[in-house]
Formats: C-alpha cells, structure tokens, sequence
C-alpha cells in the first residue's frame, strides 16, 4: 500500500502538469507586440512573393531595431492555403498580422470578422493617389469598407507558341475574332502536328480549382455576353443559353482530342506542368492562361527559359461570335489585408506600406508577371522594359471583367468546376451538366437568390 | 492472483469501522479516482470532448470563414436533411461500402491464407515472409500511397511490365481509381490480420485436428469443421478492427487519387475533408463524419450478428 502514495502524488502532479500544458496553450494571447506576422503562399511557380517579403524583412528590420517580421511562407495549392490561413484565424493568437490573399475571399473573411478595415489607413497613406479606381473595387467589402490594398492585377488570355503555330500553317501573329476561329487554328494545329503536340490547353475540373473556374470557364462565359451574376436584381443567373456554350466548348475540346486527355488535365500540377515544361519543350499550342505565365520564364523563374521572348506570343481571347468589343478578359488579383488581431495595427500598416512602396510594385509586377495597380509603377521605365507584353495587356484592361466575389462564390466556383469536370468525361451533356449547376446553386445561396437569364 | 486478493479488502471495511462509513465511502472513491483521474481528464478531454463537439457542429451551421464564422447559428437537423438530398453524399455512401467491402474481403482472405501457409514452416521461411508482409504495413500510409501511385500510373511499374506482353498502357488510378486504392488497402492492411490469425491459429489444440484427421476428414474439412470454429472469436475482433480502420482511410486515398477523377473514388472521409475545409463548411463536415460512424456501425452490428447466429446453431 505505501507504494501507491508516490505513484498518486506522481499522477496528480502529471494531472497538474496536463492541465498547466493545456492552459500555456490556450493562452497564447500576450504576443509580442513588436512582431508583425506575415502569411503569404509560395507554391509552384509562384515565387514572386516569397522574394519580395524576403527584402522587406531585411529591409524593414535593418530600419526599426526592436522589430521583427515574422514570415510564414505557406507551400500549399490556392484552396489549402486559404484553409490553413482560416484555421490560423479562426484562433486570435495564432492569427497573423498580415495576410496576401485572393481578392475574391475578402468578402467572406469580412464577413467572418476575421480582416481589419483599412480605411483610415489608406485615407491618411502618402501614396494612396498612385492607386487607381479598379483596384478599390476588388478590395472592397459589399458594405463599403476596404480590406485590403493590392500590389497588381491580372488579365487573361491566348498565349501561343508562334513556332508551332507556323509550323502547323496558321498565320502568324495570330489573331482569333471568335471562338470559331479559335478551333479553326487548333483543329489545323491538331492536323498538321499530330499527337506530339497538345494544340490548346483550357483548364477545367475540380484539381484544377479556381484557374477552371476563372481562367478557362468564365474566360468563355464572359465571351456570350452572359454573366454569373446579375448585379441589379443581386441574383445568380443559373441557366444562360451562354452557361450551356461555354460547356460545349469545353466538350469540343475533349471530345476531339484538341487538348491534354482528361487524366492529364485532371492532374492537380497542371499549371506547373504547362508552363514550365510542356510551354518550353514545344508540346503545347495554345494555353488559355493568365497574363503572369512569364513567371515561370524569366531569370529569376525555377527552371528559366531566356528564349520564350522570341517563341510566345500573347492574344486577347475573342467573344463567341466576334461581339463587341470583339475581345474579353477576366481580372482577379491578390491583396495585401490586415488580421482583426493584429497586435499593433500601425507598425502592421508600416510593414505593409513598405512592402508596397513603388520600387517594390515594380519588381513585383515583373517576377509575378502583373498588371500594375500604381499609375507610378505601369509607367516606369524599367517595368516596361521587362515586360513585354504590357501593351497587349493594357488594352485588356479595358474590357476586363470581375468575378462576383460574394461570400457564395467560392461554392458557386466548385458547382462550376464540377460542371466542367462531368462535361470533360463525358459522363454528362453540357445541357444536363448545365442543369445539376442549376441545381447545387439554389442549394447553396437558396432558392430566392438565383434567376432565369 | 495477487490482484484479486486485494479487492476484496475495502468492501470490508465499512462493516468493520461503523459509523465511519462517508469518510471510507469518499476513501474510497479517492483511492480510484485519484489515480484515474489522469487518465479520465485526458480521455473526456480529447477523445468524449471533441466528439461531443462534433455532435453539436453538425446541427450548427458553423463554419471556417464567412458570415457563418463570425455567428454561428444552431440549425437543428438541416445538415441532415441536406445531407439525404445530396447525391454526391449517395455516390460517397455507395464507394465506401464497396472500399470497405473489398478491403474487408481481401485482406481476410489473404491474411487468413498467408497464416494458414505458415504454419508448420521453417522459422526462416515465417521471418522471410512475416518481415516482408509487416513491411508493408509498417510503410507509413503517405509513403504507401506513393509507391502505389508510382506503381499504377501511366509511366510507372505495372505499365512498364505490361509492355513487355504488348499490353496496352493506361493510367490505373484514371481507369479504375477505386479498385487501386482497394489493391493498396488490401496490400498495406494484411499483415494485420495475418499477425492476428496467425496468433489465433497457435491456439487451436492440435490434437483436435489429429482426431479429425484419423476419422479421414480432408485438409480442407479440417479446416472448415475444426479451425475456423475454434477461431471465430479471433475472426470478429479481427473483422471489426480491421472495418474501423478501414472505414477512415484517408490518407491513402487522397495520395492516390484525391477522390477522382470527378468523384469515382471519394469516399465519406475524402467528402467530409472536401467539405469541412475546401469549403469550409464544419458543419455539413461534421454531419457526414456522423454518417461515416452509422456506416462503420452497421457493419460492427452485422459481424456480431452474424458470428452470435453462429454460435446458436
């Protein structure tokens, strides 16, 4: 029986310790005010951020002693990184400071109470004039507050290997007006090439994610003249004649093998794969592909390709049949935004301000291949000498146009990717593919928010 | 021995001391519940609390972010209601059945074979081939669904192999995704019920299968008169362990095929982990992990079932 006493008192102390254990770690709240937590994504080839924030610690550090700036580089495709980033919200202590963040999740993390309005900071910002219209409206929460401040944009588009193309006997520079002049070039380019070369790439299917949604289907849809959303009745139209034809293009292109089969398609690295090794190694066409694809093609890239300069070419994607304004794009982009807890909001603002000063926009908008927010930044000599293309992405901006970025979107994108998906293996019509979208939509926003076209 | 004897002792006790019978009462209670009370924390705090959370997070609308995040809001049986209409829940239920049904089989059959044939054998030849099936289920689950995956792709192994006969390649995991990830389980979750067979086996009297023998029963009547009746209780727990481990593969699945292509080989854990954090709705996630546990349920009631009609007879 004496034995047992130490074995109690042992157990009561672990007890004891368990219960210290737990309580260090719900209450992680007194953190350090002078550290400014930063989350961003560097994944793929996408490593523009990581480079920038890199300089900015250096940078920011060396001029306030005392400070630190916490990076938390996260390696995940898009959607995980937005879980791990809301799982870190989802705990005040854990949260971090600073966000980068896809413009079209803002809504929904406002909504969660997860950002910080930055209006006060951005009304008494030095450079706040540099930054134009478009950019307040993809930061901007329905009821009116800004959450973020973005560093560029983006435009969509062809993206074409003029070798191919002119081996294949399509004129060069090519010029699509209409989605039948699109297939005309990729049927050629199927003919003339055979199977060693993949004639167009659209991305489509739920590995794929948002660049489905985004890039491939409402690059098309925005083509019809329809939309996803009607903005004066706030409904989500669910059964457009242009839904169903941006499926059927979609059909066309699987179903006549003018694009990857379906299981390369259906592989979550497509992106990487097409543009660091199918692009270079001339195995792919045509890529209906965002304006920052030279990210993966620039010096500072993974695997450089210094000759793409002479080889791609970049084309605005046509509207279906040639309509006014008889070329389209859709612009997304990701911001800067600032947690509900950050520990000190003004040191988080300075930190963010530095990492968005003019010098770093430009370097930004060249390694991630953007389209500048800041008039100071799309003028500079040196963007514009290393980047190209900036003339043909500049009328782009124009005609380019959003996603409805409500809280619902992000559902409403999977109901679209999935759309795609079955239409991709045949495993549904564009009609009855069109028809199950119908279907999960109501079921996600509810039965009074969407409408007939 | 020793244990029992001491039992006994405090019942004693209160008859023996009178009126002192709260003080020995909460005595007691303290002699066991002090050096419980580690343990017990521990499970209600990680094991009842995050299950009793589960339970409540279904019948809410909870969620990772959005409006939901910020005011959660109790929604009753909705999740549930939802969850009946969804035709990816039907698709994920059916998939999870076959997963489970296939592994299930498979790795029975050939644990139960694989220990059959070891018995009797050179102590080499059982630590040849126990090092080489423990091997496997050793390999940690990411690691497993790799080597699967490189195995059945398009440029991998099985391809390669089956070029040299002139057969025609394709990518296994595109092709039939669900019978992969079943091949893998069943590959990966053998030893398990071969070790357990194996031990069960060792108990059966040998003198019982002697007699059989001279009364000129064949190898197989011995086998199904006198072996596998003897090893039925080994046969349940073996069962039901191996259909709750097999019920939540997750990991594998996901390495190999992440569900797809569209949906061929989701099974309830890969739709509650698209649910519950691609889309960020805890709540509905919560409600198909319930589902999942009504699943694994009803397969435990239909092995106990089964082996108590058994038993009857």
């Amino acid at each position: 029986m004496r034995t047992e006493r130490p074995f109690t008192t042992c157990a009561a102390a672990a007890a004891s310790a368990v219960l210290l254990a737990a309580t260090g770690c719900s209450g992680g709240g007194d953190r350090d005010p002078d550290t400014v937590r930063v989350v961003y994504q560097h994944y793929g080839t996408f490593i523009a951020m990581d480079t920038l924030m890199q300089k900015v610690k250096e940078e920011f550090e060396a001029d306030n002693p005392g400070t630190t700036v916490e990076l938390n580089a996260i390696e995940a495709p898009p959607e995980d990184f937005q879980t791990q980033v809301n799982l870190m919200n989802g705990s005040p202590s854990e949260a971090p400071d600073l966000i980068y963040q896809d413009t079209f999740t803002i809504n929904q993390d406002a909504d969660a109470g997860y950002l910080m309005p930055l209006d006060d900071h951005f009304a008494s910002w030095d450079e706040a004039e540099h930054v134009n219209d478009q950019e307040a409206e993809a930061v901007t929460s329905l009821d009116g507050d800004r959450y973020g401040v973005m560093l560029g944009t983006d435009v969509r588009g062809l993206w074409y290997n003029t070798e191919l193309l002119e081996e294949a006997g399509v004129e060069t520079p090519w010029e699509p007006g209409s989605w039948d002049e699109v297939l005309e070039a990729v049927r050629t380019v199927d003919a003339e090439l055979g199977d060693e070369v993949i004639p167009m790439n659209v991305y489509s299917g739920t590995p794929a994610g948002e660049m489905a949604a985004l890039q491939g289907f409402q690059m098309l849809l925005s083509g019809t003249g329809d939309t996803l959303f009607d903005e004066d009745s706030e409904q989500w139209i669910v059964d457009s004649t242009g839904f169903t034809e941006s499926l059927e293009f979609v059909h066309t292109l699987f179903d006549e093998d003018l694009t990857l089969d379906a299981q390369d398609a259906l592989d979550a690295n497509i992106g990487t794969l097409n543009n660091e090794e199918r692009f270079p190694s001339g195995e792919l066409a045509i890529s209906l592909e965002g304006s920052w694809a030279t990210q993966s093609w620039i010096e500072e890239a993974n695997q450089p390709w210094p000759e793409w300069e002479e080889t791609m070419e970049f084309v605005p994607m046509p509207t279906q049949d040639g309509q006014d304004p008889g070329i389209t794009s859709m612009s997304g982009g990701w911001a800067l935004s600032m947690g509900a807890h950050a520990t000190d909001p003004d040191l988080a603002w300075e930190v963010m301000t530095h990492a968005l000063s003019q010098e770093h926009a430009v370097k930004f908008a060249v390694e991630g291949g953007q389209i500048p927010v800041r008039d100071d930044v799309a003028e500079d000599p040196d963007f514009l000498e290393a980047a190209p293309m900036a003339e043909e992405m500049a009328e782009l901006v124009e005609v380019t146009g959003f996603r409805p970025a409500y809280s619902e979107y992000p559902q409403v994108s999977l109901a679209i990717q999935e759309a795609m998906e079955a239409v991709m293996l045949g495993e549904a019509t564009p009609q009855e593919a069109a028809e199950v979208y119908a279907e999960e939509v109501e079921g996600i926003v509810g039965p009074d928010q969407v409408t007939g076209s | 021995m020793a244990v029992r004897a001491h039992t006994p002792a405090p019942r004693r006790a209160p008859s023996r001391s009178g009126g002192a019978g709260a003080r020995t009462f909460w005595e007691r209670t303290a002699r066991w519940a002090v050096p419980m009370g580690p343990a017990l924390f521990l499970l209600l705090a990680f094991f009842a609390g995050p299950i009793l959370w589960t339970v409540w997070a279904s019948l809410t609308d909870v969620a990772l972010t959005g409006a939901q995040a910020a005011d959660t809001r109790f929604v009753g049986t909705a999740n549930f209601e939802a969850l009946l209409a969804d035709p990816r829940f039907r698709t994920a239920v059916v998939l999870t059945v076959v997963f489970l049904a296939g592994c299930v089989l498979g790795q029975t059959v050939l644990g139960l074979a694989l220990a059959l044939l070891m018995q009797h054998r050179h102590g080499w030849v059982r630590g040849l081939v126990g090092a080489v099936v423990v091997g496997a289920w050793v390999v940690p689950e990411v690691v497993a669904g790799f080597v699967w995956y490189a195995f059945l792709e398009r440029e991998g192994t099985l391809n390669a192999v089956l070029g040299w006969f002139g057969g025609a390649e394709q990518n296994w995991l595109f092709t039939a995704p669900l019978l992969a990830v079943v091949l893998a389980n069943i590959w990966k979750g053998t030893a398990f019920s071969m070790m357990t067979y194996s031990a069960g086996l060792s108990e059966v009297p040998e003198d019982l299968k002697e007699a059989a023998r001279v009364d000129g029963a064949s190898g197989f009547q011995v086998l199904r008169h006198v072996v596998l009746p003897l090893l039925r209780r080994t046969l349940a727990t073996t069962l039901l362990l191996i259909t709750l481990q097999t019920v939540q593969v997750f990991t594998l699945i996901f390495v190999m095929t992440s569900g797809g292509p569209g949906a061929r080989s989701t099974t309830l854990p890969l739709l509650m982990y698209q649910e519950a954090l691609q889309m960020g709705d805890l709540g509905y996630g919560t409600a198909i992990a319930l589902a999942l546990l009504v699943v694994a349920g009803l397969f435990s009631t239909v092995y106990v079932w089964l082996l108590r009609k058994e038993e009857a007879r």
